[in-house]
């Protein structure tokens, strides 16, 4: 496994350049190639979840030693928190460019799309790997850039304009993140994660300290669409194709914003009290402000992507709830069990959303429709996509049978047990709002009676069809996560990873030294 | 342009290409490296569609090949870094080839090779860019 690391970069952005060359020969094979190779990296990672040791993986890339105990090389991390995060962005990864094949075939510029989308993955596995906090920003970069243009890529009107607000705040936040690595590196003299953890403890310094915290907050946050900086999401994520829409909403966000939040701040600052509440506040705002905007929306696409922001705000809410329990000496399981939750449903999120705007795609494609007050009706057409949308929204909404209830339930659940009853109660609350907007949209578009607006019923590819399956039954599927034998497996790594806050820097400083 | 302005671009060009191409292979040696140098390349080529204007240099036709260079140098870069995995300390950007003595043109391993492909990719993403505005433009006015 150790020699694999590095591959999760090497291939998305070799399958990246091949394909404006190959591109001009062979159309299938430009098609097929980016699925391929999100298929490998997808196996590779389930591979290492199942079969690995459980230890960390520290890969210095160049093989720099590192001079007077400074590690000056860049390294890449690959422990359960980052297994857990690549095996999900592979996958869905995977399955949005299954589903590009046939989606994009209306653009002009398909090598273009199929280059950006690779180097988006590349970047997005960049950061998740990176030790190195001037490397996250490269790789962060490389994942937003690419990200820019993937927005702007059916150059209409509506779709460069989002593709601007995009780019102005984005570039705000990269600026902002930028800033806080510069003073990072200014008290430490290190960029190394690990290293400079060591050294802002021991030479502790109030005012920086919590001058980066809030700039890498900022920073982070805007690129998580945390809600004082969402504005610029609901737009950027309802004017990319699907394909990109549901891998920006499914996997961007966490990628590049929650798990570099959580990295971050469990593993290079110390938990601080005072942080944690702010974290845990910005994911219940997030979880209100995100639900209601979202009652209103008439937009297909603008409904899902405000949904995101709310149930980004379930993770942010279920994580920050571990932070307090952490920070203030509480129980560390029910800590453990916060985190869980929120891991728990950063996963389920990825699942569900991905799947709801590659509906939202289908019918798009199918009835070149998005309003919900003029579709109606599609059940009878179309009876794959109608199952498919409603496992998902039951999902999102948090209905028994479906996976998004069982971390619902154990974020509240953990809410409950470290007495942060209000928190708990908001929770559930927003989750009946959930419900009642999905509802309400779920029998707008497909259930009530035909309208005469929906003239068209193209028909659908069949590599469409397919991930809407694969999805849809892991909507159902994935509360087998709760058995403890699955949880162990697969959840676990990633829990002990983020619970045990020193360990971290520790093991890279001793392997390092 | 004026035919002041071309025989001077005429001139002028080989040694402002020449230049880059110092600035990219002394990169290990001397400040500036593959973006500097492939920068300046890419000066050399605005020079001459500007001194020569974009029908008698027939940019549309080729406005292909700055992706295709760019593509492939970025290729080779991402090839020399992979062989690394199987040479020496077997690490990803691992330095496998000779260092030879500092301060010769020939040493310090990879990083001339990383350097010249650097340089080749620069310059075809600036000139690229410069055509994308020039070819904007005319069809802006057809």
């Amino acid at each position: 496994m150790e020699q694999l690391v590095p591959v999760f970069i090497i291939l998305p952005l070799v399958s990246a350049f091949i394909i404006p060359v190959t591109g001009r020969f062979s159309q299938n094979f430009t098609r097929g190639l980016s699925s391929i190779v999100f298929l490998i990296l997808t196996v590779l990672c389930v591979a290492s979840i199942g079969l690995w040791d459980r230890g960390m993986i520290i890969y210095t890339v160049g093989g720099w030693k590192p001079v007077g105990d400074i590690p000056i090389g860049i390294d890449l991390i690959f422990d359960g928190f980052s297994a857990f995060i690549l095996g999900i962005i592979n996958f869905i990864a995977l399955l949005s460019s299954f589903y590009s094949i046939g989606y994009i075939k209306k653009y002009t510029s398909e090598n273009n799309f199929y280059t950006l989308l690779c180097l988006m993955i590349a970047g997005m596995n960049g950061v998740v790997l990176s030790g190195d906090l001037f490397n996250i920003y490269v790789f962060l970069e490389i994942a937003s850039i690419a990200s820019y243009a993937l927005v702007a890529f059916g150059v209409e009107k509506e779709e460069l304009e989002a593709s601007f607000k995009y780019q102005v705040l984005g570039g705000l936040g990269s600026l902002i993140i930028l800033i806080g690595v510069g003073l990072v590196y200014w008290i430490t003299g290190t960029l190394n994660i690990a290293d400079s953890s060591n050294l802002l403890i021991t030479k502790f310094d109030n005012k920086f300290y919590i001058v980066t915290q809030i700039l890498f907050i900022a920073g982070f946050g805007l690129k998580a669409a945390i809600v004082p900086f969402h504005t610029w999401l609901p737009d950027a994520h309802s004017s990319a194709p699907s394909p990109i829409s549901s891998l920006l909403s499914g996997v961007l966000i966490k990628a590049v914003g929650i798990y570099v939040l959580i990295r971050l701040f469990f593993h290079m600052f110390d938990l601080t009290y005072e942080v944690s509440l702010l974290f845990t506040l910005l994911g219940v705002l997030s979880m209100i402000v995100g639900g209601i905007l979202a009652i209103g929306q008439s937009d297909y696409k603008r409904l899902l992507a405000y949904s995101s922001i709310s149930q980004v705000g379930y993770i942010i809410t279920g994580v920050g709830l571990g932070m307090l329990i952490i920070a203030t000496g509480g129980d560390g399981s029910i800590a453990a069990l916060a985190i869980f939750g929120g891991l728990f449903h950063l996963l389920n999120h990825a699942i569900f959303k991905s799947l709801m705007f590659m509906t939202a795609g289908v019918v798009e494609h199918s009835t070149n429709l998005r309003d919900l007050r003029m579709l109606g009706g599609l059940s009878r057409k179309m009876p794959l996509t109608t199952n498919a949308s409603f496992a998902g929204s039951m999902s999102i909404s948090g209905l028994p049978p479906f996976s998004g209830f069982f971390s619902k339930l154990i974020i509240i659940i953990a809410a409950f047990q470290a007495q942060y009853y209000v928190v708990g109660a908001i929770a559930a609350l927003m989750s009946i709002i959930t419900l009642a907007y999905f509802l309400k949209f779920h029998k707008d578009t497909f259930l009530s009676k035909a309208r005469s607006e929906v003239r068209q019923f193209l028909p659908v590819p069949v590599t469409m069809k397919v991930p809407l399956v694969i999805l849809g039954i892991l909507c159902v599927v994935l509360g087998v996560f709760l058995v403890p034998q699955m949880k162990e497996i697969f959840m676990d790594p990633a829990i002990n990873v983020i619970i045990d806050t020193d360990q971290y820097s520790e093991i890279i400083l001793n392997v390092n030294r | 342009m004026s035919e002041i302005v071309k025989t001077v671009t005429k001139i002028i060009v080989g040694v402002i290409f020449i230049y880059g191409l110092y600035i990219i292979v002394h990169g290990h040696l001397t400040p500036g490296g593959g973006f500097a140098g492939g920068a300046v390349l890419a000066g050399a080529f605005v020079l001459l569609v500007l001194a020569y204007g974009s029908p008698e240099t027939k940019l549309k036709s080729q406005k292909e090949y700055p992706a295709i260079f760019e593509s492939l140098s970025l290729l080779a870069f991402l090839v020399l870094a992979s062989i690394g995995i199987g040479l020496g300390i077997k690490v990803f950007f691992n330095n496998y080839l000779p260092k030879g003595i500092v301060g010769d043109l020939v040493s310090a391993g990879n990083i001339p090779l990383y350097n010249m492909a650097i340089g080749i990719e620069v310059a075809a993403a600036m000139f690229a860019i410069i055509l994308a505005l020039i070819i904007y433009k005319e069809e802006a006015r057809e």
